[in-house]
């Protein structure tokens, strides 16, 4: 076995909180600093697995298994898939941004609160996220799936808005109860796998996914699963948790809330539903693809309606997840590839607005649309990156975010033409969500509870650093989104494999292959 | 059938991808260089269009170097979105059509750019003007060049998100701000037909480059022609402000006056125009899809001529006109065969004349205080001779002076539009005449009430000429208002030149060119007849006369179309918003707090518990939650 990246790149940002726990209160530079290095150093890490990897080998690269529960077959499985990998290399992004986004404006949100405890949190948090996306044994990812509510659950309820309280506890209770029905599934097909391997049974996802249940037993454990990830993600309409959470969160935790973690639910279905319950899934996809074409109407209107710039955000993600389950359960190459691409693409883009979201906040003292207008002259910087990130959540042709749009739209229309194009609708509705709160915060004439004399510092050096490097990769694999398709695709088609999905073939096969380009 | 072949890009092509290269740098750079670049922004903004056209020329002068059937210049560059079946190639394509694209864009362009340095000068945001112009033109070229439908939709929202940057370039006028979003939000509704139209072409073909759809669209069925035609052609409507689409382009007319001749006169709103000939493979194959096309048109170009009638704000008449001769343009290559060329040419044209229309109206707004109401200039011949010669020029093009350029390519449309088989050719070939006619009639009252009569200004306004730097691209454009036409058709031979693109098939005569000729001037001197005998004599108002036919009052309320989409797609869409916001929070939410608080003892007996205590609170549902979890395990597998 090679070095245990996977277990290294879990356990080294749980150490890093422990040591910022336990650093005396006063030392907040130093649980900046710690926590900064911890995050750059995975961001290393999760970019030395992404060049090392291979595309054209197996499914699961850089694996290391440990003993955990013999008498339950529990193991401390680690590996990636191109999915997961690519969702590592995210967090390992996302991470440090949102710590250097934290960097000053912590102080300001805590009052009486530890700095340094906000930092711990965080880099607990970090562990809980690489985790859930390395682990290959099923019992281990439930555990960080639900370990992943604690450090997120203290960001929201300590470190939130008014309504902190009340939003976390939603977040919670919404999480947990999702979280069990998930629990229960599992032990349900724990139990099939034993009976089916014998010995002291498994949870390692290979053995599962292996099982043929039979169609009746899939549909029940289906629904376990699916409700805890549909919860996650969330998917219309298990989506009212997200809003108060995502609008009461500190922008930092917003950003890994709605960039990362309702992502695991996504991931979920893909990594899964999909394989573990491939009759099941076949049977429900059509409820499925309406939930979402229903979820992408329905948070689009939301998101227009919103007079809080935050929980404008999460209704655009409502949408965007809707988009994301459309593609997963497609059952096509393209609408896999394109969901899996929108994960990506929605972390940098989401995160993007709600960093500038923060920008904003940090600078007026409130998220209230109302308390905005006209601002654009006075913080044109700030401004043009809000537009940038606007542009990116309403999927512009010539940034990352189309690219994703576009081949989940595609994908789904070849497979089931009335959702694609009822989807494709929504794109107007995304420019109208956009467009509405751009002109109502930054043009225009300026706010009532705003004058001329009101002196706003622009962007300064570190938020660039925060949000530069996002809009600059959602332009670049705008371009260029090759190397990162390469990845996620023999991922994908491996789990459309299990799924027992092809492709539709075009109704009108090409004339023989008409090379482009020279033909003399 | 015509079979595409592709010549690959060696020489003076393999450089093609600097076309779209240079503009988008230099976008950049201006964008994010700050008030450093303030002062050298502006040349840096000219000189990218100006490189980007001579690198054209090059290209093109090489392209007629080539014989007829290599002149389809294909450059491949890279492997763009490769997923599974759906394999997008990154690559350009030069070919006669694009051409003539690249040397309007970058020549008509760089002109505009030009003038820009002057009417923006007292602008503390030229800078920024300039950025956005070069990314304009930028996605324009890709627009053009490109050689899929997946690659031309990312230069087709490029423009967009140009133009809409630029109508909201004061993005302090909030009538300025709306314009620019309504601009982008019916833009998309188009953008909805495109998109579908790739998918549809990917779903049936399997490919969405140019090369392997057209090769293969006789294999599609006549439904899916059609479906795909009207799709392309939603799409088209919406960049080229055509009916039902047309609403934003007037709006539009808040940006800066360079921004209207460039963007919504001369280059970015003909996009449609080059998407269906672009496309003519496709239409050819379709006698309904062309007809929706031609119909189009042809209710767009009398909606234009209609409410630019009852106009009063100069560049709003002159949008309206722009909506008006697009019209003519769809309606010619809704005709298909040799009339595609004849859209082009009336393309080329117009960019001419358009352009010079608009940046003279640009100047007399200079001049006037940026005073646009027709009613209140008058006379304005002796204080500004250069801009009135200009205007003039582009007026007399545009209503089809003989031996102007409009002339030229108008004529050529209405003859087509008789020719066309059936009833139809008998409807459209009247429709596009009397069109002429009544473009006559409104911009002679546009030119007269502006140029000529008594002055009718407000006398804190001091009238005067424009700067050397704004006039002298005017006189340029005045000069291809004039010639254009003539050197494209009989010089050029733009018909023969596009053949290889476009086909060339001429239809049987129904009339003979010289009745429909004559026909076309008796009717464009009674236009300009009846207008002089309005607005020629005696004193003008000052103020907009209360009109008592319903006729009129519709023109001038645009025929009701924006009163339409308010009340048929705005006001719904706000109550539906409003309604689901309520019901978010009151419904859904409302149904599982009241789960809640059945199963858990109410929501509001949770609040009070955690109060103080968030931390034992969160630590106590961890505990249940593992305490639920190992009873789980115990039971199940004991």
């Amino acid at each position: 076995m090679s070095f245990p990246s996977l277990p290294v790149l879990t356990a080294l940002p749980a150490a890093g909180a422990l040591v910022v726990a336990f650093l005396p209160k006063t030392a907040t530079k130093a649980a900046k600093g710690i926590s900064l290095l911890v995050s750059l150093l995975v961001l290393a890490g999760s970019i030395e697995l992404a060049i090392r990897w291979d595309t054209h080998g197996s499914r699961f690269q850089f694996v290391s298994s440990y003993k955990w529960i013999p008498q339950f077959g529990v193991r401390f499985d680690f590996g990636l898939d191109g999915i997961a990998l690519v969702m590592l290399v995210l967090i390992g992004l996302l991470t440090p941004l949102v710590i250097l986004a934290g960097w000053n404006d912590v102080e300001r949100a805590t009052g009486d609160r530890s700095v340094k405890g906000y930092f711990a949190l965080i880099l607990a948090l970090l562990c809980c996220m690489v985790g859930v996306f390395a682990a290959t044994d099923t019992f281990l990812f439930y555990v960080f799936f639900e370990a992943m509510l604690v450090p997120m659950y203290f960001l929201i309820g300590s470190y939130g808005g008014p309504r902190r309280q009340y939003a976390a506890v939603k977040f919670f209770l919404y999480s947990l109860v999702g979280g069990l029905f998930m629990l229960a599934a599992l032990i349900a097909l724990y139990v099939y796998g034993r009976q089916h391997y014998g010995g002291h049974g498994t949870f390692a996802f290979a053995k599962l996914a292996a099982l043929h249940l039979d169609p009746a037993t899939q549909k029940w454990l289906f629904l376990g699963f699916f409700i805890a990830f549909a919860i996650k993600a969330p998917l219309f309409p298990f989506h009212t948790w997200l809003p108060d959470a995502g609008g009461e969160a500190p922008i930092g935790a917003a950003v890994l809330l709605v960039g990362v973690l309702d992502k695991v639910g996504t991931y979920g279905f893909l990594r899964f539903c999909l394989p573990f319950f491939p009759d099941a899934s076949r049977w429900f996809a059509p409820v499925v693809i309406v939930l979402s074409v229903v979820g992408i109407f329905y948070g689009s209107l939301l998101a227009i309606g919103q007079r809080d710039l935050k929980r404008f955000v999460s209704y655009t993600s409502v949408a965007h997840f809707g988009f994301i389950a459309l593609g997963i359960f497609a059952f096509t190459s393209q609408g896999g590839s394109g969901a899996v691409f929108y994960m990506v693409n929605h972390g940098l883009s989401t995160g993007a607005l709600f960093l500038v979201v923060g920008f904003l906040v940090a600078r007026r003292g409130s998220s209230d649309i109302a308390d905005f207008g006209g601002v654009g002259r006075l913080i044109p910087w700030v401004s043009g990156a809000f537009l940038l990130a606007g542009l990116s959540a309403l999927a512009l042709p010539g940034m990352s975010t189309f690219i994703s749009e576009f081949l989940v739209l595609l994908g789904t229309f070849s497979a089931n033409k009335p959702a694609g194009a009822i989807a494709t609708v929504g794109i107007i509705l995304a420019a109208i969500y956009v467009l509405v709160v751009y002109q109502r915060t930054m043009q225009g004439k300026l706010g009532p509870t705003l004058s001329e004399e009101t002196k706003y510092q622009d962007m300064n050096l570190r938020e660039a650093a925060v949000v530069g490097p996002l809009i600059a990769l959602i332009l670049v694999f705008g371009v260029y989104p090759k190397p990162v398709l390469d990845i996620i695709n023999p991922a994908v088609k491996a789990t459309l494999h299990d799924v027992g999905k092809h492709d539709p073939p075009p109704v009108h096969a090409p004339a023989p292959a008409n090379a482009q380009g020279d033909n003399r | 059938m015509h079979h595409l072949q592709y010549t690959s890009a060696t020489g003076a092509f393999s450089s093609a991808w600097l076309l779209i290269a240079i503009p988008a740098v230099s976008a950049l750079i201006l964008l994010l260089a700050g008030r450093r670049g303030d002062r050298w922004g502006h040349l840096l903004g000219v000189a990218a269009p100006l490189a980007s056209f001579v690198l054209g020329a090059i290209s093109f002068f090489a392209l007629l170097g080539k014989s007829g059937d290599q002149r389809e210049v294909h450059q491949h560059l890279f492997s763009w979105v490769p997923v599974a079946g759906f394999r997008v190639d990154a690559g350009l394509l030069f070919d006669p059509l694009s051409a003539c694209f690249v040397l309007l864009i970058t020549g008509v362009g760089s002109l505009i750019h030009i003038y820009s340095i002057g009417y923006m000068a007292h602008d503390e945001g030229r800078r920024r003007f300039f950025g956005y112009f070069n990314l304009f033109v930028a996605s324009m070229l890709l627009l053009v060049l490109a050689d899929n439908y997946l690659a031309l939709y990312v230069g087709w929202e490029g423009v967009g998100v140009a133009s809409y940057l630029l109508i909201g370039f004061w993005y302090g006028r909030p009538s300025a701000a709306t314009a620019a979003k309504k601009a982008f939000v019916v833009n998309r509704v188009g953008d909805v037909g495109l998109s579908i139209a790739i998918m549809l072409m990917f779903v049936q073909l399997g490919t969405v480059s140019f090369q392997g759809v057209f090769n293969n669209a006789h294999t599609l069925g006549s439904g899916t022609l059609v479906a795909l035609t009207l799709l392309l052609l939603l799409g088209a409507c919406g960049k080229s402000g055509q009916f039902p689409l047309q609403t934003w382009l007037p709006d539009a007319m808040e940006g800066p006056t360079p921004v209207s001749a460039l963007i919504h006169a001369a280059t970015m709103v003909t996009a449609g125009v080059y998407l269906i000939a672009r496309s003519n493979p496709l239409f050819d194959l379709t006698h309904t899809g062309q007809t929706f096309v031609c119909a189009v048109g042809a209710i767009t170009l009398m909606i234009g001529c209609i409410v630019g009638c009852a106009k009063d704000d100069i560049k709003r008449v002159l949008a309206y006109s722009t909506v008006s001769q697009i019209g003519y343009m769809f309606l010619a290559v809704g005709l298909g065969g040799e009339a595609y060329a004849f859209g082009i040419l009336h393309l080329l044209t117009h960019g001419f004349f358009k352009a010079a229309l608009f940046l003279s109206a640009g100047s007399v707004m200079h001049g006037m205080n940026d005073q646009v109401d027709i009613r209140r200039f008058g006379a304005l011949r002796k204080y500004m001779p250069v801009t009135w010669a200009v205007f003039g020029v582009g007026y007399l093009a545009i209503i089809g002076f003989p031996g102007l350029s409009g002339f030229f390519s108008k004529d050529k449309i209405i003859e087509a539009a008789f020719n066309r088989p059936g009833w139809t050719g008998w409807l459209f070939g009247a429709v596009a005449l009397l069109g002429a006619g009544l473009t006559a009639f409104y911009m002679t009252r546009l030119y007269l009430l502006t140029f000529h009569g008594e002055k009718r200004w407000t006398d804190d306004v001091h009238p005067h000429e424009s700067p050397s730097v704004m006039t002298w691209p005017m006189i340029l454009l005045a000069i291809g208002s004039a010639g254009a036409g003539a050197y494209l058709l009989y010089g050029a031979k733009i018909t023969d030149f596009l053949a290889p693109v476009v086909g060339g098939a001429k239809p049987e005569e129904r009339l003979a060119p010289a009745a429909v000729t004559g026909l076309t001037l008796i009717l464009v001197l009674a236009g300009i007849g009846v207008a002089w005998a309005l607005f020629a004599r005696g004193p003008q108002p000052t103020t907009e006369p209360r009109a008592r036919s319903p006729f009129v009052i519709a023109a001038r309320n645009n025929l009701y179309a924006d009163a339409f989409n308010e009340a048929v797609l705005m006001r719904p869409g706000i109550w539906l918003t409003r309604a689901l916001v309520y019901l978010d929070g009151k419904g859904i939410d409302g149904l599982v707090n009241g789960l809640a608080a059945g199963v858990g003892g109410g929501s509001g007996r949770l609040r009070r518990l955690q109060t103080g205590f968030v931390r034992s609170y969160a630590l106590t549902m961890l505990g249940g939650s593992l305490a639920v979890l190992a009873a789980l395990l115990i039971v199940r597998i004991s």
